[in-house]
């Protein structure tokens, strides 16, 4: 069995990041496990730029954002496994991973970092009717088809949901020279940023129908139309709102879900909100030592931020590794962060007073598009913050700072709570 | 000249084919797709069933009992997938009781061994997600579960290796009578053989109307179902069925033989032949309908949703045996449920009616036994370490979902009747029917697909004919 201090699952922005972290924080052995055949994850296949501004301060494409945390990781003479997949964590951090040359074989880690990242929602998920022809593909196994392997999945698209990869599609198929009809989104407003409506739909004169869905799919081999329809605030259809639309591909960029297959194996919480675990301020599970960062804990909306919360996550293990006892001490005090009123979850979900740094971003989604209103957060019935924000929605991730100083001043802190509140 | 020509490559098909082959006969099989189990063998509730159902007397209800009491001494010879996990019949009304006792009565006179009705109380402890307002139920020992990919497949793969022919892409548009032989007019070419087997699913009107004065109507019965993800596995552990009755007749709730819940199926008669579309209005029947046996159904877990056909014959009765007016056209039709189930015995049947009208000896060749796609997950980890040494890929998981390997996709495409595409792999070995659905390993999965054909990447279908992952190479049309 081969030992490694901290074993991190994922290669991606999060697990190289993570790895960079812990590797700084004075842990020399760690292993990096890669199921593909390069590291960098799925930002290989976002060749589009916009990539590294809070970072590196520059726009940077996918693959060159993900060269310059390899390259960090390659000085930092990290190790790391390709083509190896994991198949089970046990409890008591045995992890059995697989991959061609040593065929499988078991790590016993101090420490391990989940940097697993998430899968697209599929059309069965979606229980969207009609025939199950070829064309029907997740907006990101186009995206791996085109950019990475210069094929064209289709000629004349229709997309259904506003997701960032949806949009980006949207521009690339365009611009390899693809028709692109129609994006419908079910919801009254967009999942995706604002910039990537702009710059791949509005652009490229690309219509984005919101409140609409996708109520039948013809074609018994290849997909020969798709029918849209209105839907009303239940996001039911509307009869007699469906418009047929000719095409022969239908790409889907409806939702991000973390996989945390692995992660339920291993017995790790997990919030049905985010379907990711359930972390302290620290990123650290239920489970001792097992820490989660990037998409596998909630997905995010800038790879900036992944960069940063492994980068936490990286510390936070390399701390526990150095003094896990203390570490689990101060457990006794973690405070509840209760996510309320339109704040529909919270990472972390529990913050200690007394082990936190000075600051702490506490990241969260709102369940709706609320136009002048007032992100708060109370320290027990106590506002602390109140700021004023003249529009929040479900596909922007927001964030509020928690200082040390302030918990400090509860000493009988039961809960922090966070909500919008209107104006 | 064939001795035996079989329209259709579904499990009536194959299992005829199967069982001919212990026959010196030269037999061919002619498919209108691309693959094996692509009508209704690949799309229905994947049940084994215990055999109260059927009229008693009837034909289905004899082949149903014979089908269920061999299917699992077969599922060791062909390596495939059964387990008898027991069905559960479930009263929902203390008014209905006597509809419940109607059909264990029916049970006994089919021949149904072990059937009993139990209290609510014993039907908790077998099912603790069962609906508050179950009172009894009908539980039969016997019923089970299995793939019917599997089945059909290994069928399919034991008829090639003890000699008998598979045409593909081949559809049959009519026939000629010629002295004491049939001419199968084919989208191929005409192909001349003794005997016609018409085992065409939802088609079979249509081959017996071609030949017969005596006419058959089939009516394709669709049905919707859902398949949940296999975190739902222990939801329930056996295949529940709501009694039907004046309050309706429900639908069911079972595990998978891979662990998966299905739940379905709906039932809308309908015209179209190949009408395997969902539909909203179903799909929210099915859902509807799902909750009415057990509590809490996971419903949210949906992998996917689908449709089949049933091919419900006027009659509501198998139709197996020589046409009359049509000397040496054998029908194996209204193949409806339990269709899977019979399987087997259908086979058995069809293999005696032609034995008899043949003549035909035993073919001493004839091998029983035949061994599966290898599964890595049933090896110990010592076991699989030796297995990635000898054959590194076994070490390269491609199916991150069902944790599918590349040395199993290659398996399944070079071994006889191999996949030739991703539906083909897909009920070969599972990759791509997991909860990302192919999103991740479509891409791979055509890689090694064009790799070991030797074609083109553009030349990868998902399930044949025009069904192309690929249209072209980018901005090839700017």
């Amino acid at each position: 069995m081969l030992n490694y201090d901290i074993v991190i699952v994922g290669g991606g922005p999060a697990g190289l990041a993570a790895a960079v972290s812990a590797k700084r924080n004075g842990i020399e052995s760690i292993l990096v496990l890669e199921r593909d055949k390069e590291l960098g994850g799925i930002l290989n296949q976002c060749i589009h730029n916009g990539f590294g501004l809070h970072t590196f301060k520059e726009e940077l494409t996918g693959p060159e954002y993900a060269g310059r945390f390899i390259q960090q990781l390659e000085e930092e003479k990290i190790e790391y496994k390709l083509n190896t997949m994991v198949m089970d964590i046990s409890e008591n951090k045995v992890v059995t991973a697989m991959n061609r040359e040593e065929g499988m074989f078991e790590i016993q880690a101090k420490a391990v970092i989940l940097a697993m990242g998430c899968r697209e929602r599929s059309r069965g998920a979606l229980n969207i009717p009609g025939y199950r022809p070829a064309g029907v593909y997740s907006a990101g196994t186009a995206q791996r088809l085109v950019n990475m392997e210069g094929y064209m999945p289709g000629r004349e698209v229709v997309i259904l949901g506003s997701g960032d990869i949806g949009l980006i599609m949207a521009r690339r198929m365009t611009l390899e020279g693809a028709k692109v009809k129609v994006v419908a989104e079910l919801l009254p407003y967009s999942g995706g940023l604002k910039r990537n409506i702009v710059q791949c739909l509005d652009d490229f004169g690309i219509p984005l129908k919101l409140s609409h869905t996708v109520v039948d799919i013809d074609g018994k081999e290849r997909v020969e139309g798709v029918t849209i329809a209105q839907v009303d605030e239940n996001r039911r259809p509307i009869p007699g709102t469906e418009e047929h639309y000719t095409c022969d591909t239908l790409l889907l960029s409806c939702g991000l879900i973390p996989e945390n297959e692995i992660s339920s194996g291993l017995g790790v919480e997990m919030n049905p909100v985010t379907s990711g675990p359930v972390v302290n301020e620290c990123l650290e599970t239920n489970i001792e030592g097992v820490f989660a960062c990037g998409n596998v804990l909630h997905v995010h909306d800038l790879v900036d931020f992944v960069s940063e919360e492994a980068k936490a996550a990286g510390k936070h293990a390399a701390e526990y590794i150095a003094n896990g006892a203390k570490h689990i001490d101060s457990k006794a005090k973690d405070v509840p962060i209760i996510a309320t009123e339109g704040a529909r979850y919270t990472v972390p979900k529990t913050i200690n007073p007394e082990r936190m740094d000075e600051k702490h971003i506490v990241r969260f989604r709102v369940g709706d598009v609320y136009k002048n209103c007032y992100v708060s957060v109370y320290l027990n019935d106590k506002r602390v913050i109140h700021r004023k924000r003249p529009v929040v929605a479900p596909g922007e991730m927001e964030e509020v700072v928690l200082k040390k100083e302030e918990l400090a001043a509860f000493p009988d802190l039961s809960q922090i709570t966070v909500k919008i509140e209107e104006a | 000249m064939y001795d035996v020509v079989i329209i259709g490559a579904g499990v009536s098909g194959a299992a005829s084919a199967r069982e001919l082959s212990r026959y010196k006969l030269k037999v061919c099989v002619v498919e209108k797709e691309e693959d094996v189990c692509c009508g209704t063998s690949k799309a229905n509730s994947a049940i084994v069933h215990a055999g109260y159902d059927a009229a008693t007397g009837s034909l289905m209800a004899k082949l149903n009992v014979e089908g269920n009491q061999m299917m699992e001494e077969l599922s060791k010879e062909l390596d495939f997938h059964f387990k008898k996990n027991g069905s559960l019949v479930v009263c929902l009304h203390e008014e209905e009781m006597p509809g419940l006792k109607e059909l264990y009565d029916r049970g006994i006179a089919n021949g149904v061994k072990d059937l009993r009705i139990i209290d609510r109380e014993e039907l908790v402890k077998l099912e603790p997600n069962i609906a508050d307002e179950a009172v009894a139920a009908l539980y039969a020992p016997t019923g089970g579960i299995v793939c019917p990919f599997g089945m059909n497949i290994a069928f399919a793969e034991n008829a090639a290796t003890n000699g008998v022919e598979f045409k593909f892409d081949t559809e049959v548009t009519g026939f000629e009578k010629k002295d004491n032989a049939w001419i199968v007019k084919t989208s191929q070419g005409d192909i001349e053989t003794k005997y016609v087997v018409n085992a065409a699913g939802v088609y079979a009107d249509k081959f017996h109307n071609m030949v017969s004065e005596d006419k058959i109507h089939i009516t394709p019965r669709r049905g919707d179902y859902c398949l949940l993800d296999r975190s739902t596995e222990g939801f329930v552990t056996h295949t529940i069925f709501q009694l039907p009755s004046k309050f309706g007749k429900g639908v069911l709730v079972t595990p998978t033989v891979h662990g998966n819940t299905l739940v379905g199926p709906t039932a809308i008669d309908i015209e179209e032949k190949e009408g395997t579309n969902t539909t909203q209005e179903g799909i929210d029947e099915l859902i509807k309908k799902a909750g009415t046996t057990v509590k809490g159904l996971p419903i949210r877990q949906v992998i996917t949703s689908f449709a089949g056909l049933r091919a419900h014959e006027d009659g509501h009765e198998f139709r197996i045996g020589e046409l009359k007016d049509a000397k040496g056209f054998i029908d194996c039709a209204g193949i409806e449920s339990p269709g899977l189930t019979s399987a087997p015995a259908i086979g058995k049947m069809v293999a005696e009616i032609l034995k008899e009208l043949t003549g035909a000896e035993e073919n001493p060749d004839f091998v029983a036994t035949r061994k599966g796609i290898l599964d890595p997950k049933t090896l110990s980890n010592e076991e699989r370490a030796e297995l990635i040494k000898e054959k590194p890929a076994y070490g390269n998981i491609i199916c991150r979902c069902e944790m599918i390997t590349e040395g199993e996709i290659i398996d399944a495409i070079n071994r006889p009747l191999g996949a030739k595409s991703l539906d083909g792999v897909k009920r070969r070995t599972r990759a791509g029917m997991g909860r990302c659905q192919s999103g991740f390993c479509s891409p791979r999965t055509i890689e090694i697909l064009a790799r070991e054909r030797g074609v083109d990447p553009a030349e990868i279908t998902k399930s044949g004919g025009n069904s192309r992952i690929i249209v072209g190479i980018n901005k090839d049309r700017i």
